[in-house]
């Protein structure tokens, strides 16, 4: 089986979930006897593309173009689907990111392949790969097979472990791939990053509140909390239709799906949208008055008590463990 | 400018879902069908535009005859158009696509709107392989956009940021919540629905490359233990965060 690795990177450093499907990709390979190509697009990448080594990558193949330096959806999957059919690649992976989710459906079309997308598992049975992934926004999970004979996976971030570098590097092949106007029709012109924000799909602790916060101004102990321990601020549904909040921050069935190792609810009821999102968090804490919440249903730790005391109490408290005070 | 919006009619977020009999899919029954509501804000987004430059806005959706119901809310709404993609059997999102870029080869649409995800499979796909099928530029998971000429500039949710990607029309774009909240349907926009009809089209059969095995319920998740009720159980919350769960 030869799988391509599509490794992600912004700004020519890679995101986490490009080392997490490089990962994920050898796990595969070496239950089936397979090989892994990672494949790394962009403007002057070549110096960063051995480490991907480290992580499992047999090869390392580049393809390099001054255009490329912002991402396009177009430029990027004729990339992708081009090396793939060179490679004569059965499987391609990459992260379900918001690059990873634009290409994996282009890329399968091109291959005429089946996709499955945001995978939380991937299993080997005979010699062909299983995925787990939630529907529903998590209400339910479902196991498929893709019968194409090409197959695309993307995975969710933050599930599978990328670990850390073996230290070891890969050969790097840097490869061209023919572009034309017709491949730039679509591109980026500008990135806008929100202050260094961790967004709550990439964070590994999520410090969310809820309307029980009763007014915007009362999310600057959230945001305490959250700093204080190196996690995101999420927000409620209903803090976010009531304008506290902005959308990119909400968790939920209208919002993102998180699985972080540690999710603390301050003042969310737990409605069964919100619940949806964020169930399969390894841990969860909530902190509501309503000690009949359904949000309790979930936690594995609560305090039945205003979030007014508790909060800034467990800002304190946390910050007296990690000797930051 | 022809503007075309696709549009998915799926279980209402509120719904607690089973498994069905077929232990494949969720059971139907007592469950109540909304627009996706992402695809709510993609055909609000396409009357905004209409209503700015002129021209006629087409709803289409593929499935049995219950997607009806969400197509005379779209004509409710405002749309001029309605379309059917009549088709009882099952498909993944690449067999969706397929029957929607059919019909949007013979439509030729200027634009083309989706919801960024059908909140059913989640598969955030079936837009873009639609844009891929038919050789279209997108731009995806858009929060707001503008149409000048023959070309649309449009804000695109990442990762702790937006991106802001020029797109070349005709060109696919899928609607995030944001700058399109969707309006109610007016009582004299749902007596016009009634008379509007609704063109049924019969899709080309197309074979699945995805297969669903087995659908369950995720594990349930176990109560675990009410720490206190004062700020007292702070320092012990911390403790069992530390220690217990090894999480901070």
């Amino acid at each position: 089986m030869k799988i391509i690795a599509f490794a992600e990177q912004r700004d020519n450093k890679f995101k986490k979930p490009a080392f997490e499907v490089v990962k994920a990709a050898r796990r595969v390979a070496d239950q089936t006897g397979g090989e892994v190509v990672a494949v790394v697009v962009g403007s002057g990448v070549r110096s960063i593309a051995p480490e991907l080594g480290g992580y499992g990558a047999h090869k390392v193949v580049v393809v390099e173009d001054a255009r490329l330096a912002l991402y396009s959806s177009t430029a990027y999957a004729t990339i992708v689907a081009g090396v793939a059919k060179t490679q004569a690649a059965n499987v391609v992976l990459l992260p379900a990111t918001a690059m990873g989710k634009d290409l994996a459906p282009r890329i399968a079309v091109k291959l005429d392949a089946g996709l499955a997308a945001d995978c939380t598992a991937l299993t080997v049975d005979q010699g062909d790969i299983l995925a787990t992934r939630p529907v529903y926004a998590g209400k339910a999970l479902t196991e498929i097979r893709v019968k194409s004979p090409v197959k695309v996976f993307s995975l969710r971030p933050n599930v599978f472990t990328a670990g850390t570098s073996s230290g070891g590097t890969a050969p790097v092949e840097v490869v061209e791939v023919p572009l034309t106007e017709q491949d730039f029709r679509s591109i980026v012109k500008e990135v806008k990053q929100s202050s260094a924000k961790l967004d709550v799909a990439e964070a590994d602790i999520i410090v969310t509140g809820g309307r029980g916060l009763k007014g915007p101004e009362n999310f600057a102990m959230i945001e305490e909390l959250a700093a204080t321990l190196g996690g995101a601020v999420g927000a409620s549904r209903a803090v976010v239709d009531a304008g506290w909040r902005p959308h990119d921050e909400q968790v939920g069935q209208t919002g993102k799906t998180v699985s972080p190792s540690l999710y603390i609810a301050v003042a969310v009821s737990g409605a069964i949208q919100h619940l949806a999102g964020m169930s399969s968090s390894k841990y969860i804490v909530a902190v509501n008055r309503d000690k009949d919440a359904p949000i309790f249903q979930v936690a594995s730790y609560g305090i039945v008590a205003d979030a007014f005391e508790i909060i800034p109490a467990l800002s304190a408290e946390v910050k007296k463990l990690l000797g930051k005070q | 400018m022809k503007f075309a919006v696709c549009i998915n009619h799926v279980p209402d977020t509120a719904t607690k879902v089973h498994v069905g009999p077929d232990g494949k899919s969720i059971e139907k029954t007592g469950v109540n069908y909304v627009i996706s509501p992402y695809d709510e804000y993609a055909v609000e987004a396409a009357l905004r535009f209409k209503e700015k430059q002129s021209g006629e806005v087409i709803v289409l959706s593929w499935g049995g005859d219950a997607h009806k119901e969400s197509l005379r809310k779209a004509l409710a709404m405002g749309v001029d158009k309605a379309v059917l993609l009549k088709d009882d059997s099952t498909r993944d999102s690449f067999g969706v696509a397929r029957a929607l870029a059919d019909y949007l080869r013979e439509l030729a649409p200027d634009v083309i709107l989706f919801g960024k995800q059908s909140v059913d499979y989640d598969d955030s796909a079936v837009g873009i392989m639609v844009a891929e099928m038919l050789g279209l530029p997108s731009a995806a998971v858009v929060v707001s956009m503008e149409i000048t000429g023959g070309t649309a500039k449009a804000d695109r949710e990442i990762e702790g940021g937006h991106e802001v990607v020029e797109v070349q029309l005709p060109a696919v774009f899928t609607i995030q919540k944001g700058a399109y909240e969707p309006r109610y349907p007016s009582l004299k926009g749902i007596m016009a629905a009634k008379g509007k009809p609704i063109e049924e089209r019969q899709p080309a059969p197309m074979e699945a490359k995805v297969e669903t095995i087995t659908m369950v319920k995720p594990p349930a998740k176990q109560a675990g233990k009410i720490v206190g009720t004062d700020v007292g159980a702070v320092p012990e919350l911390v403790r069992l965060l530390h220690e217990e769960a090894k999480v901070i």
